[in-house]
């Protein structure tokens, strides 16, 4: 059953890097929905956020594909149960609809949206949160003369990461210590057995 | 304390010497051993080539006839000598003309680097004249690449090239050095050889848990069945497969490019597995109790319908690349790991077998295949010589010693299914990419791969027409490659299938050859045609005899099929004895 997986990827920064991870999409004709790219609490390793809509077995050999890549440090795929995700948008709007519609005020105010920049004829509204809350409210506007809308990709957090810097100690090890678990899908493939 | 330092520095300084980045480049080729170059000049490279022409007597410069056979020599070259080739092209059009040879590379796991010049680095992106964007271009289809465009680079970026290209599963690797960079002097410190790069792990741990249950899973077996690909010669792990089927006694098949990894004769060589491989090996995987893989990655040619492969049986799957596991086949086992190391590991808990029933099993399937396909193949009724009985003569007068070197098509299959193998590394094919004109290129690099063996490289008489002006290169080097052109007149395999799904309509498949002899004639290449059985064995002899490269045309039957198939679409059970 397909659904919405979020990919995180670590990585070196690169030039390049970028193009290789998303032909990997692309020669099997997946949609990206959203990309992010970011630098980690790690100094030198960047973080792709990756989110596609496909099953779990496509997902996974997607992500060993990706990890082959020589400047992959590490790729892991998770549902959206266990990540803490966000994304935001802007929005702009006449200015004189705000100012004289009290309806528009409370709806912005009851959606949590931030002025980023008021003009006589325009002001940019700024929200944050998960994808129906950002779409529930361009709806609300649209009826109010939207002007223009966009959106950024997600960003996510793992919940049960601890981070890359422990993690990037065992790469750089010249020899892997007997404790480092490569591929640790291995250890959750309770089918791994299955005779 | 300060005086110590002050020494300290000198004697680095001293070190360090003030050099071009094309002669960097030299000194990196002659640090990784590298002896034999095939490539072709062009404007972006020319600071490359002038420094090669101070290397000339340590770097041997083989200039091919065309990129694309620049790149086939040095797979040709990597496949018999284990070592990784090296190619020189220029930027554009020289560039470019590398992309096939890269991607058969990539999909046949060969080691490869590719030096590429490029435009001035002031000049990217400006469509300047011979300017493609060939890091894009060939992105996914190398293991790795890079653009230099400043000399400081060029060291540490050819010594990740060599490591990454050889390592783990090895694969082809393209450096694209703009000229700037290629004429800007810099402080050279001297080579430093990769050998660990953090975000790269050529080799997965090996998991012992996952051995022993690989072990349990063997010594249960009634049925067991090895199938065997490039993984065990590009490991080196020859001895440790042969040490491992010989211990548990199972029976073994190869995959097109695992051919030549165990001898042919060897008693558990039960043949060659896929769509024009051998019966037993396919219908008998579908009735195994226990699958073994080892450095193959199941491609459609060989499992025939996914579904329908091998159901029944428990898979165990070797290989050093864990995006290969359960990529086709789900595995029960998977094994990951370099095979040198895990096969051992492996035969140490393995109970000693012999599974004689299993093994006849086997048998019994040869002889049925002997029977209806291979006798007649082997001795054709009517006038007209098949290729099998073309090949098995060449048999009998090389004794399984000579490197097979094949182009793409039916020739291929039947000189990978007929050839005779004493030693690894002797098979040269384009396997996953199914390469025409792969051959004739090949058979140059292999030649200098291995000098001190016979090379034949047997070609049809359509791929030979892709890359016939490598003949050129055999002119001027004199690279002493055999040449056999089975001559169908048709490109074969299309229209075998034409024949059998197509209801016999031979869509341009009817091909012309010009005089295969006077052309190899004009290239100084001496040569014959033959199209009568009684002349093939002195022919073949005199073709063999001959001190440099010679060209033997044989002409073969038009319209003959390759069997046994199994038919797009079907399971390998369904394969067709006739």
């Amino acid at each position: 059953m397909k659904q919405e997986f979020t990919i995180t990827v670590y990585t070196e920064n690169q030039i390049g890097l970028l193009n290789r991870i998303a032909i990997i999409f692309t020669r099997r004709k997946i949609n990206i929905d959203s990309l992010n790219t970011s630098p980690t609490e790690v100094d030198t390793v960047h973080r792709f956020t990756i989110v596609i809509n496909e099953t779990e077995d496509v997902v996974r050999k997607l992500c060993r594909q990706i990890e082959k890549q020589v400047e992959v440090l590490k790729a892991y795929y998770n549902t959206n149960d266990e990540i803490i995700w966000q994304e935001m948008a802007l929005y702009k709007v006449p200015t004189d609809v705000i100012a004289e519609k009290a309806k528009v005020e409370r709806l912005l105010r009851e959606r949590g949206a931030r002025v980023v920049a008021i003009r006589q004829d325009y002001t940019v509204f700024e929200t944050s949160g998960h994808r129906e809350e950002i779409e529930g409210l361009i709806k609300a506007l649209e009826q109010y003369s939207l002007i223009e809308f966009v959106r950024t990709a997600r960003i996510a957090i793992i919940k049960d990461s601890k981070g890359f810097h422990a993690k990037l100690k065992e790469f750089e090890s010249e020899q892997p210590a007997e404790e480092l678990v490569e591929n640790e899908f291995l250890n959750q493939q309770d089918k791994v057995f299955s005779m | 304390m300060e005086t110590l330092e002050l020494i300290k520095e000198e004697t680095t300084a001293s070190k360090v010497e003030n050099i071009s980045g094309s002669e960097a480049v030299m000194r990196a080729l002659i640090a990784e051993g590298v002896e034999t170059i095939f490539g072709y000049p062009g404007g972006a490279i020319m600071p490359i080539y002038d420094a090669l022409f101070d290397h000339d007597e340590t770097l041997k410069h083989i200039l091919v006839r065309h990129e694309q056979g620049a790149i086939h020599a040095a797979q040709g070259f990597a496949r018999t000598s284990g070592k990784t080739g090296v190619v020189f092209a220029t930027s554009g059009p020289g560039a470019t003309n590398l992309v096939t040879g890269l991607a058969d590379a990539q999909i046949d796991s060969t080691p490869v680097v590719c030096i590429t010049g490029q435009v001035f680095a002031h000049l990217l992106g400006t469509d300047a004249f011979q300017e493609t964007d060939v890091i894009n271009i060939t992105t996914p289809i190398t293991k790795w690449n890079y653009q230099v465009t400043d000399a400081n680079e060029i060291p540490s970026a050819l010594a990740k090239a060599f490591y990454i290209a050889s390592s783990g599963r090895p694969g082809p690797v393209l450096i694209d050095i703009t000229k700037n960079a290629q004429v800007q002097k810099f402080d050279f410190a001297g080579y430093k050889k990769c050998d660990h790069i953090r975000s790269y792990r050529p080799k997965p741990i090996v998991r012992k848990e996952y051995i022993e249950e690989a072990a349990k899973l063997i010594n249960e077996a009634k049925k067991p069945f090895v199938l065997f690909g490039q993984g065990i010669i590009l490991g080196q792990a020859e001895n440790e497969f042969k040490a491992f089927i010989e211990k548990a006694g199972i029976p073994s098949a190869w995959t097109i490019l695992g051919l030549s990894a165990l001898p042919t004769d060897h008693p558990l060589n039960v043949g060659m597995l896929g769509m024009h491989g051998n019966y037993g090996p396919n219908v008998l995987t579908n009735e195994c109790d226990v699958l073994i893989a080892i450095g193959m990655r199941f491609d459609d040619r060989v499992t025939g319908r996914l579904d329908k492969y091998a159901k029944q049986a428990k898979i165990i799957h070797l290989d050093i690349d864990p995006a290969e596991i359960d990529k086709n086949v789900k595995a029960t086992v998977p094994v990951w790991g370099d095979c040198k190391e895990t096969l051992p590991l492996l035969t140490e808990l393995v109970d000693r077998k012999e599974h004689k029933e299993w093994l006849q099993k086997f048998r019994e399937h040869t002889k049925q295949e002997e029977e209806i396909v291979i006798e007649k193949e082997m001795h054709p009724s009517g006038e007209e010589m098949s290729m099998a009985e073309v090949v098995d003569v060449l048999n009998e007068l090389t004794g399984g010693n000579a490197v097979i070197v094949t182009d793409v098509g039916q020739h291929q299959m039947v000189g990978c299914r007929y050839a005779k193998f004493n030693q690894s590394k002797s098979n040269v094919t384009s396997g996953g990419l199914g390469t025409m004109g792969f051959g004739l290129p090949a058979a140059i690099g292999a030649k200098y791969g291995a000098p001190e063996r016979e090379v034949v490289a047997i070609i049809g008489d359509g791929g030979f027409q892709m890359t016939l002006q490598e003949m050129g290169t055999i002119m001027q080097y004199g690279a002493a490659v055999k040449i056999l052109i089975l001559n169908n007149n048709f490109l074969g395999m299309v229209r075998q299938w034409q024949e059998l799904f197509n209801a016999k309509r031979y869509s341009f498949v009817d091909i012309q050859s010009p005089d295969f002899v006077t052309i190899a004639k004009g290239y100084g290449i001496e040569g014959k045609s033959i199209n009568s059985r009684k002349d093939l064995k002195a022919a073949l002899q005199q073709m063999l005899d001959h001190k440099g490269s010679y060209l033997l045309e044989v002409m073969v039957g038009k319209e003959n099929n390759v069997f046994p198939m199994v038919p797009q679409g079907c399971s390998v059970a369904e394969i067709r004895l006739k």
